[in-house]
């Protein structure tokens, strides 16, 4: 498979202790609330590889992303590029968004619709200070690429393509400013199955000739570990997990993921599901449950889990987990068993 | 394991066509769509984005805008001729004879009262009954749909529920007045998936506990093998092929229901390419002629672009709409 070459490669980007709370409400007299949206996440991501970021609507995922590419400033953290810590000065921060680009998931949103898909593309090279006709040579490129021939695509506008030709659009954009590392968040949920195939094929190939750098966000755990080196899963704001896709998948070490993991509907008419592997909603980040956020759904849970917050614990290479009842050296693993 | 009796099928659609007058011309979003439909049966309707799905799911409840459109081919609901209700029948066969669930559940719901009333209302216009009695009922469906501390939820607003339980409630107000047949579209479609296989499960046991048939739209083949007994797979505004969930998800023999499974991303592919079906979904208002799948087909043949095939079988209760199949061994 292709991840040999990559598993011992070095780190491009690093997070440690990133954390960002909202304030909400605060008018007409209610009182202020702290949306605890991204709490102390850390990870780091090997040059070349796919980090997938799986999780529940609201645990903060797209929070996660927009902190790395600047687009919102972290509450504390820190975030380092190719080793070096990213300051807040302004020229240091453009030459790193520049290396960091995003595609999000609505493809007619994020282009100007009355630019034609070249000017597009072509946009963001410009501001950098390439000149037009190198960034049009590129534009080009990149739109044969993306499997759209520039001789009918170049001059059309957004409303004449598909949804799917318009999320190429938006990667032969993002791409366009040669980035190191990319960051997809649902950018192909909203395609069709048969066109996200073609998508999500086209990205594992840019990705080996560019030797891009992924981070992946979808609700689709299928393609989540389909397309991803490693995993990470959030839980109300928390990394609860993170591991080497094929090793978190067979053996999931947190009671969240494994709810999550058997929650996936059956392929199988034949082999459906028999009940869900948890009840309720996940709760709301604003007061999330303390100690261990997962303690009001879970099935393993103890007096602990609701006092002491569970730190990662070692569950196998590159592997770690968050819960005191998976870690067999947690003074807390068989907290209970006796009675 | 489908209520298939003997008897007559509860719903019998047959070459059901609907155009609309769109900006770009006239467009045929359901071209002669036939399927039967058992007491307490769950069909899947697959399918991608602008296949005809939920224009098949409004055209059985009679709620297409009626200057733009035009519709032909029968309805038969227990040998009742839908097309031809007049304003105060169809009044009464929404609610008691068909209900409707969709994805976003604020269709449902009107924000500005709570949900409990919401629910009584429905059940007081269609069944006649007191406030009290509609209330009681209210109650009843909230508890059915297992919504924790139903009592206190009756006077929730609908933003004060958590997305789940917005959706359980809108099943609740849909299943009120016992409906015989359910139309669900895409229900689980927004929600996260630890909650989507909550509602599902709790569908599939409702279905069977109230006996109630179902259409269940989804663009997700794991959905649709999680619920149906048959499945139906839509292009273009055709049914390209029907059968039994398993038939149908295990081995489809339609070259696009083939090219939907295959590049259905699942477990066991990692690292493998997606075998990816080329090209895009066409336009309707500008359809390739014969068979709408040809220009993607890998099997396409020339006589595929001069006639429209239409369905036929490939063995026991299962049918398929191109010329190709049978004579190539699947
Ligand atoms: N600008 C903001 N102001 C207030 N709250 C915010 C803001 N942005 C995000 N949030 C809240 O932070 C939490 C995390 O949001 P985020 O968008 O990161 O979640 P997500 O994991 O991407 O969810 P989804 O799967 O629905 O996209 C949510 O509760 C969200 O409502
Ligand atoms: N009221 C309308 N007027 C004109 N065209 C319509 C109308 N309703 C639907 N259509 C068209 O009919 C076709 C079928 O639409 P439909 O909503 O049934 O698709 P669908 O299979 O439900 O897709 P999705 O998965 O995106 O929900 C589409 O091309 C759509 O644009
Ligand atoms: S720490 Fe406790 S509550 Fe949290 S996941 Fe582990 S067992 Fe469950
Ligand atoms: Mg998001
Ligand atoms: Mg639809």
């Amino acid at each position: 498979m292709m991840e040999q070459a990559t598993t011992s490669s070095r780190y491009i980007l690093e997070v440690a202790g990133m954390t960002k709370h909202f304030n909400v409400g605060g008018s007409f007299g209610k009182s202020r609330k702290v949306v605890q949206a991204v709490s102390d996440v850390s990870f780091r991501i090997r040059e070349g590889t796919t980090l997938g970021i799986v999780g529940e609507s609201g645990c903060g995922k797209s929070t996660t992303a927009r902190l790395i590419m600047g687009l919102i400033g972290m509450d504390c953290g820190d975030l380092l590029f190719n080793d070096r810590a990213i300051g807040r000065s302004a020229r240091e921060m453009k030459a790193f968004r520049r290396q960091v680009q995003m595609v999000f998931q609505d493809s007619s949103a994020s282009l100007n619709p009355r630019m034609t898909i070249e000017a597009s593309i072509m946009f963001g090279p410009m501001v950098h200070g390439e000149d037009r006709a190198e960034a049009r040579r590129n534009a080009h490129h990149l739109l044969e690429r993306v499997g759209l021939d520039p001789a009918r695509f170049a001059g059309r506008y957004p409303h004449e393509l598909s949804g799917g030709q318009r999320q190429r659009v938006n990667i032969a954009r993002a791409l366009a400013l040669k980035p190191k590392v990319v960051i997809f968040d649902e950018s192909v949920s909203a395609l069709d199955k048969s066109v996200e195939a073609q998508v999500l094929n086209l990205l594992i190939d840019l990705k080996r000739e560019m030797n891009l750098t992924y981070i992946f966000i979808s609700h689709d755990l299928n393609v989540v570990r389909y397309i991803s080196d490693h995993v990470m899963v959030m839980y109300l704001g928390k990394v609860v997990e993170h591991g080497p896709s094929e090793a978190l998948f067979a053996n999931p070490a947190h009671p969240y993921t494994r709810a999550l993991l058997a929650s996936m509907p059956s392929l199988d008419p034949e082999k459906r599901t028999l009940s869900a592997p948890i009840a309720g909603d996940p709760p709301s980040p604003i007061d999330p449950p303390q100690a261990c956020r997962f303690h009001p759904r879970c099935a393993l849970a103890r007096p602990s889990c609701l006092a002491i917050n569970p730190a990662l614990f070692d569950a196998g290479p590159e592997h770690v987990a968050a819960c005191h009842r998976s870690d067999p050296k947690s003074p807390y693993w068989t907290e209970g068993e006796a009675q | 394991m489908s209520a298939f009796t003997a008897r007559e099928p509860l719903l019998s659609v047959r070459d059901l066509t609907v155009g609309f007058k769109t900006d770009r011309g006239p467009i045929t979003a359901l071209d002669r769509i036939s399927f039967d439909l058992g007491r307490g049966e769950v069909l899947g309707l697959i399918g991608e984005s602008g296949s005809g799905k939920s224009v098949t799911m409004r055209a059985l409840l009679r709620i297409l805008p009626q200057k733009r459109t035009t519709i032909s081919g029968s309805i038969l609901m227990e040998g009742r001729d839908v097309l031809a209700l007049k304003r105060r029948e169809l009044a009464s066969y929404r609610g008691n004879d068909v209900a409707m669930i969709f994805q976003e559940p604020s269709l449902a719901f009107d924000p500005v009262f709570t949900v409990g009333r919401q629910i009584a209302e429905t059940v007081v216009r269609h069944k006649q009954c007191s406030w009290d009695a509609a209330y009681a009922r209210a109650l009843e469906m909230l508890e059915l749909v297992r919504i924790p501390s139903a009592k206190s939820r009756l006077d929730n607003y609908p933003h004060e529920m958590s997305g789940g339980m917005r959706q359980r409630a809108m099943i609740a107000l849909a299943l009120a007045c016992s409906p015989k047949l359910l139309l669900a579209d895409e229900p689980t479609t927004a929600l996260d998936a630890t909650v989507q296989i909550q509602v599902i499960l709790l569908l599939r046991e409702l279905q069977k506990e109230l006996g109630m048939a179902t259409i269940f739209v989804t663009h997700d083949v794991g959905v649709a093998a999680e619920i149906s007994d048959r499945v139906a797979v839509m292009y273009a505004g055709r049914i390209v092929e029907m059968g039994s969930a398993a038939d149908v998800l295990k081995s489809p023999a339609h070259p696009y229901a083939r090219g939907l499974l295959s590049s259905t991303i699942h477990g066991a592919m990692a690292g493998e390419r997606v075998e990816a079906i080329p090209g895009m979904p066409p336009d309707l208002a500008n359809m390739p002629s014969g068979c709408a799948f040809s220009p993607r087909c890998a099997m396409a043949m020339p006589e595929c672009r001069n006639v429209i095939p239409a369905p036929a079988s490939v063995g026991a209760g299962r049918s398929a709409a191109c010329i190709r199949v049978g004579s190539v061994a699947a």
